[in-house]
């Protein structure tokens, strides 16, 4: 592994959760290695730790215990002004309820990605207008969330993921929320976008459909991972 | 992208940015109509306060008479002894009004001479009282003069016939004049016998309020001149000092049908009428009926240099507690009175709506306020809950707390903003209808003449009558808007969003991005 570029290096990483006096170890010891550039699944039970490690890899949560290193940066000494920072550059979010701001248009929520990177008006507006061609959406740019079906909405979150060019995605459910057809076109979207745009697709799902088509399969249950074949 | 979001989460969510708006211009609106129906008590109580001090007068100085003793004028008529029939007499009195103290003019240039003092003025008011008539003249031999102690009650004329006995005329005047009429004749009995079984007696009393004032230039900017306007003939000038020239009100002139030009007997002198004057207001008389130059009221009424009220305008309106204290030390008998002073005796549906107004109003605007305040944080909080995904999401592509904190007080204070718009539309529209109804309030000052009483009796009246002298003005109220209110509104207003904004915005700035993705998860 040593000649392979890592995206992410997670060693001993423990995520302990405190609730009504009682502990529960959401990860426990975990440690994981993704290369630059793969196609991650991570499945796992209802429970089982899924949500909590992609908050890890997404840098929106610190683990109790170990160290998690992306890109060759060890994140544990970072504050969370950094960790934002980092995000804003590096990390692209898909959710699976999509998490479009409901009052900005389809262009505007994909300039929202842009708007911590300091992009003047214009140059975001041409951005965010390459990213929703890309999606095949640049048609449906000025409408509003709710005037675009299940898909429409998610291929926008995709355009906001990756709008600003990042080397990771991270994709919770993608799909979760799709009919069957639309969640291919969804997936085959986020191939492309791995093939073509060379980023690290890491993707938390239920769907077995969804998670055959990823490179590399991570099974996580009581917060341990494992790798599956 | 701040304003475009701001926009956009303003118009989208517009029955919440209205209702919050709205919850504000309400508040905003009472405030601003209360405030102006303050004002409005004000400047009617003002116009009370003018129409019976003056104008611009800042602080004003009379004396009680501590040391009147009471008892009654007397007067005596030189009869004819043994004779048949009536005979004639005319007396005639200027006093000062029983009970009012004097001031001398030392004094006055003390007060001249008080830091912070503008300008003085002052006036010497004198009663006036004639007595006219005819008497019996009486059978015993011995002979004797008729006495008599004349309770002072206005103008009566009395005929006195047998030996009915005559109550003491006093009239509580409920109209917008002090001083007194020329009342009909009354009375009967003429030739039906006097005290002693001969002739009848008629007595024509007759009282008027007289002012000496000074006649130099710029001496009507303050006090009672103030409020007078001369309607045909002129003002006292400087040249009329030691002159018997009256200026008379017109209601007093046209009463005793005295015109300009007209002669006018006041203490056995005959002054000349050359000036009718009225008052400013259409809703009372001047405060005096006759005014005659300073100097020859001194003269007349034997009070040389002294003075009965003095009046003083301040250099500038935040001297004049200080002032107050400065001219009470001078004279700690003298009662020095500031316009708030006299405000507070003001009485009638003035004063209630006065302190309807500045009680209730004032708490009920506060409690509405509060409430209002209370409405936009709670709904800009409830707003940063319902949104908890929503920012969130914006922390988790990196966006700064700083940044969605300064969004969510941005939306507040341009909700706050609009609400102040509205609560201004609302506070002239709500001034307006109080302007509309033009509601009519009376007040009243209550001034105790106190006439000390006649141990020897008058005419059968009881001793010590005290007349009361209440002089009513009817005022409209006329609520305003000043710059300050409407600058206090819109203050309100940002206060309001503000306070909301940065509740909302700690709430948001604490959001986690991790768990506002987990709680909506």
């Amino acid at each position: 592994m040593s000649d392979i570029k890592l995206a992410y290096q997670l060693v001993g990483v423990s995520k302990v959760f405190h609730q009504k006096k009682k502990e529960i170890k959401a990860l426990d010891l975990v440690n994981v290695e993704i290369a630059a550039n793969d196609f991650v699944s991570i499945q796992g039970p209802t429970g089982g730790g899924k949500s909590t490690l992609l908050q890890m890899l997404g840098l929106l949560d610190n683990p109790t215990n170990g160290a998690i290193e992306l890109d060759g940066e060890f994140l544990n000494e970072l504050s969370e002004a950094q960790l934002g920072e980092l995000r804003a550059k590096k990390i692209g979010f898909v959710f699976q309820n999509y998490n479009l701001i409901p009052t900005l248009s389809a262009i505007e929520n994909v300039e929202t990605a842009l708007v911590p990177l300091g992009i003047d008006k214009q140059e975001r507006h041409d951005l965010a207008l390459k990213a929703l061609e890309k999606v095949s959406l640049a048609d449906r740019a000025n409408h509003l969330p709710s005037e675009l079906s299940g898909g429409q909405q998610q291929r926008v979150a995709i355009a906001r993921a990756l709008v600003k060019s990042p080397k990771i995605i991270l994709a919770d459910e993608p799909t979760g929320n799709l009919d069957e057809s639309t969640r291919d076109e969804i997936v085959s979207v986020l191939e492309k976008l791995w093939k073509e745009e060379g980023i690290t697709l890491i993707v938390v799902t239920h769907d077995s459909a969804v998670a055959k088509r990823a490179k590399k399969h991570l099974y996580i249950k009581d917060g341990q991972v494992s790798l599956k074949a | 992208m701040f304003l475009t979001y701001l926009r956009r989460e303003l118009t989208r969510r517009s029955k919440q940015t209205l209702f919050i708006a709205f919850g504000l211009a309400v508040a905003i609106g009472l405030v601003m109509v209360v405030n102006g129906a303050a004002g409005g008590i004000k400047t009617a109580q003002d116009k009370v306060l003018s129409n019976l001090y003056g104008i611009g007068t800042d602080v004003s100085i009379t004396k009680t008479d501590t040391s009147f003793s009471g008892g009654p004028h007397q007067f005596d008529v030189g009869g004819k002894t043994g004779g048949t029939g009536t005979q004639a007499f005319s007396r005639s009195f200027l006093t000062v009004q029983p009970g009012t103290g004097t001031l001398t003019s030392a004094y006055v240039q003390k007060v001249s001479a008080v830091a912070g003092v503008s300008q003085v003025v002052s006036t010497l008011k004198l009663d006036s009282l004639n007595f006219s008539g005819q008497l019996p003249t009486f059978n015993q031999s011995t002979g004797s003069s008729t006495t008599g102690s004349t309770p002072i009650g206005g103008s009566t004329s009395l005929n006195q016939g047998g030996q009915q006995a005559q109550g003491t005329q006093s009239r509580t005047q409920q109209g917008t004049e002090t001083g007194s009429q020329p009342a009909p004749t009354f009375g009967g009995g003429q030739g039906r016998g006097g005290f002693d079984g001969n002739g009848g007696s008629r007595f024509n009393i007759n009282r008027m309020t007289v002012e000496g004032i000074s006649t130099a230039a710029g001496a009507n900017k303050i006090g009672p001149l103030s409020t007078v306007v001369v309607t045909s003939g002129r003002a006292l000038k400087p040249a009329d000092a030691g002159s018997d020239v009256a200026v008379l009100d017109s209601t007093y002139a046209s009463g005793a049908a005295l015109k300009l030009g007209s002669t006018l007997t006041i203490s056995a002198t005959k002054f000349t009428v050359v000036g009718i004057a009225k008052s400013t207001s259409t809703a009372a008389t001047t405060s005096s009926n006759a005014y005659i130059p300073l100097d020859v009221a001194q003269t007349l009424s034997g009070k040389t240099g002294a003075v009965t009220n003095v009046y003083v305008s301040a250099k500038s309106a935040d001297v004049i507690p200080s002032l107050k204290t400065a001219i009470k030390k001078l004279d700690s008998v003298a009662t020095v009175n500031t316009s708030s002073d006299l405000a507070s005796t003001v009485t009638g549906s003035l004063s209630t709506a006065s302190s309807v107004v500045n009680n209730v109003g004032t708490w009920l605007s506060m409690a509405v306020l509060a409430g209002a305040f209370l409405i936009a944080i709670l709904f800009t909080m409830s707003g940063v809950t319902r949104r908890t995904r929503e920012f969130g999401t914006l922390k988790a592509l990196g966006w700064k707390s700083s940044r969605v904190v300064r969004q969510v007080i941005g939306e507040s204070l341009v909700t706050s903003i609009l609400g102040g718009i509205f609560g201004i539309v609302l506070g002239y529209g709500g001034i307006a209808l109080v302007n509309a109804l033009s509601p009519s309030l009376s007040g009243s000052l209550q001034a105790a003449t106190g006439f000390g009483g006649g141990d020897r009796g008058g005419f059968g009246g009881p001793p010590g009558i005290r007349q009361t002298t209440a002089s009513v003005v009817n005022v409209a109220l006329n609520a305003s808007v000043s710059p300050n209110i409407l600058v206090l509104a819109f203050a309100f207003a940002l206060l309001g969003g503000l306070l909301a904004g940065v509740f909302g915005g700690f709430r948001a700035a604490k959001l986690s991005p991790a768990q506002a993705l987990r709680s909506v998860a």
